[in-house]
């Protein structure tokens, strides 16, 4: 199981809750688990990754186990304990504007 | 009698409601709180739908729903649906560029590919309620039939001859107006800044400019084709054939349909502003805030004026009672005026403050129906009987 948490504005938006819990088939790669998010909550989609491109929407960023994983190619494996569900895989809004 | 006022914010939307008198309000929100909500409007055909545009420099764009009046709200589609051929459909958030994306004058002067942003405007159909218009940015024009399940691209006025010279305002190249003829089936009108005026007569399958009599003083072709920062256009349904603008530089009269266009300025303090009205009992009866461009964008005089003409642009009266006299130093923003279709006339209009004013009476007193919002990005009214 997979955890993930996700910005307020989106858990309002999307109704996820403050950590969303997903079975993730390996290999467990960034690809992998926001597939799985939007799968789970369709309102996400075109939110985190651009609808088309699916690359990662310019201000957010996603961090795992005190890393930033934002530029990491999508289908980079995550680190275990995300894997494991040790550690949450984290979206993050980057602090920005007044 | 109910009226509702649709209030966007750069940090969400409320709703104002007061009976025909338009005295006491109840405000309600915010909705989609955080969000910039660039724009809400109800459907003419259904006064429960409610379309709300509700964008992000995070998140980008979310189309939300009521089929209530606005007490509950959905995101219609909500993403990717599995179809009976197991295909995804049904993404009332995706706004995709019909073909070849083709290229637009960026401010450099050079050629930068089409690319979406964000919905400034919404516009019902007239009988429709699962039918809107999105006018968009970068400029395009898209409609959903469905409700908002799915928004489509109407992609003749993109890939209009004229667009590869289309070039952004300092807003950016966003198509913000709409104007659906409530007398000629198929025709509707639409205004992007920095590229002017176009009208269909065939329902947006072509496209023609109708910017004959704009100038710009960043133009020195006076008879280029497109290239005009039109602000804002308004139409009256009982006389359809005139329509008012208001230029970057210029409030402007058109009485055939968008063919000529003619300064209708004498009397204002300055010809730059953002909103224009037009009363809804009278089509000789508008309404401008006029706006100082060269000391920021404010109201000249740091006085807060509407105003009004009663002859179609002949002669202009500044509005003032209930209205900040001094010190004042908001701006109103092209999509935060309207009316309702009271007789005598109300007249709503946000400010960058986030104030709203309600006038009751045609434009002759004004008074704050809020104080304190966020700043106001667009306000619309329904009158719902």
């Amino acid at each position: 199981m997979v955890r993930v948490i996700v910005p307020s504005f989106l858990r309002t938006l999307a109704k996820v809750p403050a950590e969303a819990e997903l079975e993730v088939a390996p290999p467990v790669t960034q690809r992998a688990v926001l597939d799985a998010l939007e799968a789970r909550y369709p309102a996400l989609c075109g939110t985190i990754r651009d609808h088309v491109t699916k690359e990662r929407r310019p201000l957010v960023r996603f961090y795992a186990c005190s890393e930033d994983l934002s530029n990491e190619p999508p289908d980079s494996k995550l680190p275990d304990d995300v894997a494991r569900g040790k550690e949450p895989f984290l979206v993050v809004a980057s602090i920005a504007g007044g | 009698m109910k009226i509702r006022v649709l209030v966007g914010t750069k940090k969400g939307a409320f709703i104002l409601t007061s009976d025909g008198k338009r005295k006491s309000w109840k405000v309600s929100g915010p909705l989609f709180s955080g969000w910039e909500v660039y724009h809400m409007a109800g459907s003419p055909a259904d006064p429960d739908r409610i379309y709300a545009s509700q964008t992000s420099g995070w998140f980008g764009q979310v189309i939300q729903r009521s089929s209530d009046g606005g007490k509950t709200w959905e995101t219609p589609g909500g993403g990717p649906q599995k179809g009976p051929d197991g295909m995804p459909h049904g993404e009332s958030n995706k706004f995709v560029y019909e073909g070849a994306v083709g290229q637009h004058l960026f401010y450099d002067g050079k050629p930068r590919p089409w690319e979406f942003k964000r919905v400034w405007h919404l516009e019902p159909s007239l009988d429709d309620p699962d039918t809107c218009y999105a006018g968009v940015e970068d400029a395009a024009l898209f409609q959903t039939t469905d409700g908002a399940r799915t928004w489509k691209e109407l992609p003749a006025l993109r890939t209009h001859a004229t667009a590869p010279k289309w070039a952004p305002g300092a807003g950016g190249l966003c198509l913000h107006t709409i104007v659906l003829d409530r007398k000629v089936p198929g025709r509707m009108f639409v205004a992007i800044s920095a590229a002017g005026v176009f009208r269909s007569d065939d329902s947006g399958g072509s496209w023609r400019p109708m910017n004959k009599g704009l100038h710009s003083e960043y133009i020195p072709d006076k008879n280029a084709e497109v290239g005009y920062c039109v602000h804002k256009i308004v139409q009256h349904a009982a006389k359809p054939e005139v329509l008012y603008m208001q230029l970057h530089g210029g409030v402007l009269k058109s009485e055939d349909g968008g063919g000529q266009w003619k300064d209708i300025n004498k009397g204002l303090p300055n010809d730059f502003g953002f909103p224009i009205a037009v009363d809804a009992n009278d089509p000789d009866t508008v309404f401008v805030i006029p706006i100082d461009p060269e000391k920021g964008r404010i109201p000249p005089e740091a006085k807060l004026r509407v105003y009004r003409t009663q002859d179609g642009g002949r002669s202009w009266k500044a509005m003032t009672k209930g209205l900040p006299q001094e010190h004042c130093y908001v701006n109103v923003l092209r999509d935060a005026m309207a009316v309702d279709a009271l007789d005598p006339c109300g007249v709503y209009f946000g400010t960058t403050g986030g104030q709203v004013y309600r006038s009751a009476d045609g434009g002759d007193s004004w008074e704050p129906i809020v104080r304190d919002l966020p700043h106001v990005l667009s306000v619309s009214v329904q009158t719902i009987e």
